[in-house]
């Protein structure tokens, strides 16, 4: 079973590397994009077979590790 | 509309300071003048608890420019040359978030250096941490060292120096104090301090979020057993975006255009404006519809306590505005004219075309509450060891165990990962007792160090704060520079404890009388109190940050031996002083008892002695003698090039380990040509300085005896695997 | 000789590699990413640094700088092109030289003195390397990882367009001697005409005898040698 996570940085939080995405976007010339958020995508292969125990170890996982609390928040994809 | 009780407090005023605010202003204050209240009159940013003692230091000498009281101390390095430095705090928002909070307390101190017009040409730091073996160490060590690099490294600024130090007083409050330091031209320096009455006061860099709203409130506060929910208030630095600041600044400051200027450090907006109108005797007023804001809807309480990082305030000459901005546009950055100085002597804030703000300067600067805080003084601890405990001790296992060990290992795990050599100037990299750096284009040369001595402090800290004055001292005169000012930072507990605070008086104390005799003042410095949780305080820990002048590149030296046949001198009398030593701590386990006594007579003789000697190029190689003693820093001399001693110390069994393990202060090992022998000791004979002839190098071989020796090749392994166990490198 | 070195938002050796230009009387131009026209040169060099942060991936952003179009036509025209550590990522990014440089493999960045074998002593930037070709420099990245496929190492071997290997002070090309992971060793490596240079290390910073050496001369010989 495959669940994968998305980690992005808290709404309030600074992102540079986004901030500086946007206005390279901008330069080339895509004045339709208002603000770009950068994050990590995590793919988890668990030996679980039933969906809602695997979504549980994930979440746990992202809560442990792969989420910074300080400043990242996570979101479990839904297939 | 009165403010309540638990508003009050939550912004961290007592009740009194809150009376005594009333008084001051003749109003109960909204809730947006209580939050600049409660930043101003923090701890952090008035110094309540530390004013009163920080004025006994010593701040001036010949070659003082500028002392405390700007955004940096500024030093004459001749030719119109000056040397701008500081150190700072950020260790309560390390504790949070350590990348983050490192790499912000790099950032905020490399602004409060270029603000002044110099363009940083090195950084070090001081950071300390828990127990190895305590569960949150690991990961604040990995963080911390993370974010110095991932800051600096970007900036382009080479990380040339530091200290890591290990301790369990602070394992729930480590400490991460970051010094910067620039170059300027002595005609080409810029202040803080307003001037001219309807200037335009002007805001730059990255726009404004809601980044560490009370963050100076926080480095107020204790932690206690929710400090974990403190973290919304920890903010991420940018360093690209003030790499961009930097240049921008620099070309700016390239004319006269500018009056004034600050950076946005702890309380942010509100900080920089009121400290800015209130050097100049002037009041100043902001329209905060201007002020260039990251996310939606932001109030004018979050505008002016936002610690976003990267920005700066400045007042520039009227007409001035178009040149400026376009070098801000060029290198990207927000540019708004927000403001203006007026004569009114008041902060005055605007909102939405109404007035939200009405504040007399000087109640938030010069008026805040100062306090003259109980202390007790501490008594000096007896001595603990006798020879029944040491005298069995093998010598040899006993250095490897102090070698081995955690805060005596060397350290290139961590500093190779800081660029040290960025910038082209790098003359001594990390792991001498001094960096060196060139001064760009020139034949001269500035040491630079960073040092504490927690320990001793802790034991005594009259005494503690006089050895760390000398120890840094030592260092900037073991690489041949002569000793010119200080930057401290002062690390401790709760100041409204009478035994902490008597930690501080005595410290200060310490401090200023090695300061004076020595003639090297402090001209710039940070105080970080309440780095305690749950009652547990740190250590009183002072760091100093030296600076010392080296007019000659061609007389620069190094600890590393450089030839098999020279003979070793030991400068300075050693008694044998075992207690407090690394030898006492790490192979005895016993951490009572006094620290050495300060001679300062013998600790200017001597320094000043050694220095003659290295710019009569009458020595090889300088290494002081400070943590493990005569025979641990002799060993780091030997490491680097492979080369070995033969001792032929004529002292009895009895007396062996406190001759090789005693820390006694003002002492040097030096390292001397055969044909230089007589000039050496004719000159430390003449000025009445005690020194012993140890021995001689050779090839390979520590040997201390016979019987008591070790292969160099081994010690070198052994002082340098600590690190790759720990974070089991490959 | 006249240079032309690119400045980018973020770049932080320029000054350094200005120094080392100047130093050996090669005649040189601070160019801003912005421009679009580069002035007449005979090198252009893309310094060291941190572009853009790093961010998104190292040289990214700058590859799509104005400036970069004249760059490939200089380069095309049989102009020399240097890329030190940002620059070497830049080159890579804008496709003047294959592969990808990746994180290194320790994770961590890395600042200190390496040994390098100097491999291909052909091309103009390493002729002085005859006399040594066992030469110290320092490097300071945390993406220095040259990555390429089989295919492509095997090509660069066999075209002889590797310029440098990691190596002991011996000489000795192995595991041991690789700071940062990189592929075969590779620390810098040649365009098929051999005159586009990217490499890791900084021959900039050692061009000084205060400075712990002078193997970094010996480059900036070769070039004026040109002239």
């Amino acid at each position: 079973m495959k669940i994968s996570t998305t980690v992005t940085l808290k709404k309030d939080v600074l992102d540079p590397q986004g901030k500086v995405v946007n206005q390279t976007l901008k330069n080339m010339g895509y004045k339709n994009v208002i603000n770009v958020r950068q994050g990590k995508y995590f793919e988890i292969e668990l030996d679980i077979k039933n969906k809602d125990e695997a979504k549980k170890v994930v979440d746990q996982i992202s809560k442990k590790l792969l989420a910074n609390a300080v400043v990242e928040d996570y979101k479990i994809n839904l297939e | 509309m009165k403010n309540s009780t638990e508003i009050i407090k939550k912004h961290g005023l007592k009740s009194d300071e809150y009376n005594k605010l009333i008084n001051l202003i003749g109003k109960e204050p909204n809730i947006l003048e209580l939050g600049i209240f409660s930043a101003m009159w923090n701890e952090h940013c008035s110094y309540k608890s530390s004013k009163k003692h920080l004025k006994k230091l010593p701040t001036k000498n010949k070659n003082v420019i500028q002392g405390p009281g700007e955004n940096a101390g500024i030093i004459d390095i001749e030719d119109n040359d000056a040397i701008v430095f500081k150190i700072e705090s950020h260790n309560h928002p390390s504790f949070i978030e350590p990348y983050q909070g490192a790499a912000t307390g790099v950032g905020g101190i490399l602004r409060d250096v270029f603000t002044m017009g110099a363009r940083p040409i090195a950084t070090l730091n001081s950071i300390h941490f828990g127990s190895h073996d305590h569960p949150k160490t690991k990961n604040l060590l990995n963080g911390v060292v993370s974010g110095i690099g991932g800051y600096g490294n970007c900036m382009g600024i080479p990380t040339v120096g530091g200290e890591v130090k290990f301790n369990s007083s602070y394992n729930e409050n480590i400490l991460v104090n970051a010094m910067a330091v620039g170059l300027v031209k002595k005609d080409k320096v810029f202040y803080s301090k307003a001037k001219g009455i309807n200037q335009p006061v002007i805001y730059v860099g990255s726009k404004t979020g809601r980044d560490g709203i009370h963050g100076a409130s926080m480095a107020s506060a204790e932690f206690d057993k929710n400090a974990e929910e403190k973290k919304p208030t920890v903010q991420v630095g940018d360093p690209f975006t003030e790499k961009l600041l930097l240049e921008a600044c620099l070309e700016l400051m390239k004319d006269d255009s500018i009056i004034a200027i600050q950076d946005m450090g702890a309380a942010g907006l509100t900080s920089s404006s009121i400290e800015m109108a209130s050097k100049g005797n002037l009041g100043i007023e902001i329209d905060l519809n201007k002020v260039p804001c990251r996310e939606d809807k932001m109030t004018p309480y979050e505008m002016m306590l936002s610690e976003s990082q990267e920005r700066m305030l400045l007042i520039l000459k009227s007409g001035k505005e178009n040149i400026a901005k376009k070098i801000f546009d060029k290198w990207g950055l927000d540019f708004s004219v927000i403001g203006k100085t007026t004569n009114s002597k008041k902060l005055i804030l605007n909102f939405n075309g109404e007035e939200v703000a009405n504040l007399p300067i000087s109640s938030l600067s010069n008026e805040s509450p100062v306090y003259d805080r109980k202390w007790k003084k501490n008594s000096i601890p007896k001595k603990v060891l006798s020879q029944k405990d040491y005298r069995s001790i093998d010598i040899i296992d006993a250095l490897k165990k102090i070698i081995m060990s955690p805060n005596n290992t060397e350290k290139s795990w961590i500093w190779e990962q800081y660029d040290s050599t960025v910038m082209g100037d790098t003359i001594q990299k990390p792991g001498g007792d001094s960096a060196v750096i060139r001064i760009h284009g020139k034949n001269k040369a500035v040491a630079i160090t960073v040092d504490s001595s927690a320990d001793y402090c802790v034991a005594n800290s009259l005494i503690g704060g006089k050895q760390i004055v000398c120890e840094a001292w030592r260092n900037l005169i073991s690489v041949g520079s002569k000793p010119i000012a200080i930057t401290n930072c002062l690390n401790f507990g709760n100041p409204e404890k009478d035994k902490i605070m008597g930690q501080f008086v005595e410290t200060i104390d310490g401090i200023s009388e090695a300061c004076s005799y020595l003639d090297f003042p402090v001209v710039s410095g940070n105080v970080s109190f309440y780095n305690e949780t749950q009652n547990k305080a740190i250590s009183p820990t002072p760091v100093i940050g030296g600076v010392g002048l080296i007019k000659n590149l061609n007389l620069i030296i190094s600890k590393d031996i450089k030839k098999i046949g020279s003979h070793i001198f030991v400068v300075g009398k050693t008694l044998g002083h075992l207690d407090q030593t690394e030898f006492s701590r790490e192979v005895l386990d016993i951490k009572n008892g006094p620290p050495p006594e300060i001679n300062l007579f013998n600790e200017k003789n001597n320094g000043l002695a050694i220095y003659k000697l290295i710019q009569d190029k009458l020595v090889n190689s300088v290494h002081d003698i400070s943590a493990g003693g005569i025979i641990v820093c002799l060993s780091e001399m030997c490491i680097s090039n492979n080369i070995g001693v033969k001792l032929n110390i004529s002292k009895n069994n009895n007396n062996l380990h406190r001759y090789l393990f005693g820390e006694d202060q003002s002492r040097y090992l030096i390292e001397i040509k055969e044909e230089n022998i007589d000039k050496v000791s004719n000159l430390l004979l003449k000025k009445g300085i005690y020194f012993d002839k140890i021995g001689k190098t050779q090839k390979e071989n520590f040997e201390i005896s016979k019987n008591i020796s070790i292969k160099v090749s081994e010690l070198a392994k052994l002082n340098s695997f600590w690190f790759k166990k720990y974070f089991r490198d490959n | 000789m006249k240079s032309s070195v690119i400045v980018f938002p973020g770049s932080n050796c320029d000054r350094d590699i200005a120094v080392a230009l100047e130093k050996f009387q090669i005649k040189n131009k601070m160019v801003w990413h912005n421009e679009v026209n580069l002035p007449k040169s005979d090198l252009v060099v893309l310094p060291g640094g941190f572009s853009y942060g790093d961010y998104l991936r190292a040289g990214c952003i700058a590859s799509k700088s104005k400036i970069i179009g004249d760059v490939i036509d200089h380069a095309k025209k049989g102009g020399l092109v240097l890329g030190i550590c940002n620059g070497f990522q830049i080159l890579i990014e804008t496709g003047m030289l294959p592969g990808v440089l990746l994180r290194n493999k320790k994770l961590r960045f890395i600042s200190k003195n390496i040994f390098l074998r100097v491999k291909n002593i052909k091309n103009k930037f390493c002729l002085n390397y005859k006399k040594k070709n066992v030469i110290k420099l320092p490097v300071a990245h945390n993406e220095g990882n040259y990555f390429a496929k089989q295919k492509l190492l095997e090509e660069l071997e066999d075209k002889n367009l590797i310029a440098f290997k990691y190596c002991n002070e011996q000489g000795e090309v192995n595991k041991e001697s690789n700071p940062n992971g990189s592929s075969n060793n590779i620390a810098g490596i040649l365009n098929n005409e051999m005159n586009v240079l990217g490499m890791m290390p900084h021959p900039e910073r050692l061009i000084d005898p205060f400075l712990s050496g002078e193997d970094g001369s010996l480059m900036f010989e070769s070039l004026v040698k040109l002239s």
